[in-house]
């Protein structure tokens, strides 16, 4: 990874040019080489994915949690949602750009939800 | 051969794939308009003047079985592109085959849950939950269906010769990448609208 984004930094000097080009003649771009994650962890997580999903089914039908269970469905879905875009979708491993890009989107698209909250009850 | 993929595939200034580049502002994008879609769900829930309200609807064993369809059909993507990385083409295609039959299990899910809504008696015109909840999740399904189509097409081109290989997994990975956002949209709609939604507490 650490060498990934050192070939971006370096991207106007004439050795990592060549390299890159070499890189890109072969099919390749240089973020898509970055490290992944092999099968059985793909599996794993979706274990993991699956077996979080009955937690918020066990946690939806006990009784006597009253408005505790607000919060902790939000954090169980809060998790999900991080292993899928972490995982499967490969922002654990690909350049910051792409985290920063799609996490720009999803606080705006919160900042939405809090502005319409504000403006029925504000 | 080289210098022909080269032109193919020009380095960019940024040193990543503009297409790459372009589904992430995509998705970003995406999140916004499904945000404004649950935000408005959320603003108008409890507001209804007439039923059938949540928890007269809902199914929560059901919904659960089709989300976890969802799941899986995340997981056989990303086995499919890990296929195709590792040149195994045969299992790519069975991966992606299997993809495209989990979604349109989740769709047949869907399809099952809206008729068995209208025949409790919510449509669309019903009442405020009926508008907002057709909307969010008649979108989140018509992306689901998209995706299907996007996956079966990219299957089928895979036969043909130079369609889909190893060297283009890029193209495998900008339609994995949506599908999985499909599915991390459905993990916040299954928490927040139906088990907020028969929560009475909310």
């Amino acid at each position: 990874m650490a060498d990934t984004k050192k070939s971006h930094a370096g991207h106007n000097d004439a050795g990592a040019h060549a390299d890159r080009s070499d890189f890109v003649a072969a099919g390749h771009t240089p973020h898509v080489e970055a490290h992944h994650p092999t099968a059985a962890t793909y599996i794993k997580v979706a274990m993991t994915l699956v077996a979080i999903t009955m937690v918020e089914l066990l946690v939806f039908y006990v009784e006597g949690l009253g408005k505790g269970i607000i919060p902790v469905l939000l954090v169980l879905s809060s998790i999900k949602f991080a292993l899928v875009i972490m995982f499967y979708m490969h922002l654990k491993y690909d350049t910051r750009l792409f985290s920063m890009l799609f996490l720009g989107g999803l606080a705006l698209a919160i900042s939405v939800y809090i502005a319409l909250l504000a403006l029925f009850y504000l | 051969m080289a210098a022909a993929h080269a032109e193919e595939h020009p380095a960019t200034t940024t040193g990543l794939d503009h297409r790459k580049l372009l589904i992430w502002a995509f998705l970003a994008s995406d999140c916004m308009f499904f945000g404004a879609l649950i935000a408005t769900y959320l603003v108008y829930y409890g507001k209804s003047l007439v039923g059938p309200y949540p928890q007269d609807v809902f199914d929560i064993p059901v919904t659960s079985v089709s989300t976890f369809v969802l799941l899986m059909s995340s997981m056989s993507m990303v086995l499919s592109y890990s296929a195709l990385r590792r040149g195994n083409i045969k299992a790519f295609r069975i991966w992606l085959l299997s993809t495209c039959i989990l979604g349109a299990t989740f769709i047949g899910f869907q399809v099952f849950e809206f008729n068995d809504f209208v025949q409790h008696g919510l449509t669309p015109r019903t009442n405020l939950f009926g508008s907002t909840f057709f909307t969010l999740t008649g979108t989140h399904g018509a992306h689901v269906t998209l995706g299907i189509i996007w996956l079966l097409s990219m299957f089928f081109y895979s036969f043909k010769k130079g369609g889909i290989t190893p060297a283009k997994h890029l193209e495998l990975d900008i339609a994995a990448l949506y599908w999985h956002f499909v599915d991390i949209v459905w993990i916040v709609i299954f928490t927040v609208v139906y088990l907020f939604g028969v929560f009475e507490g909310f």
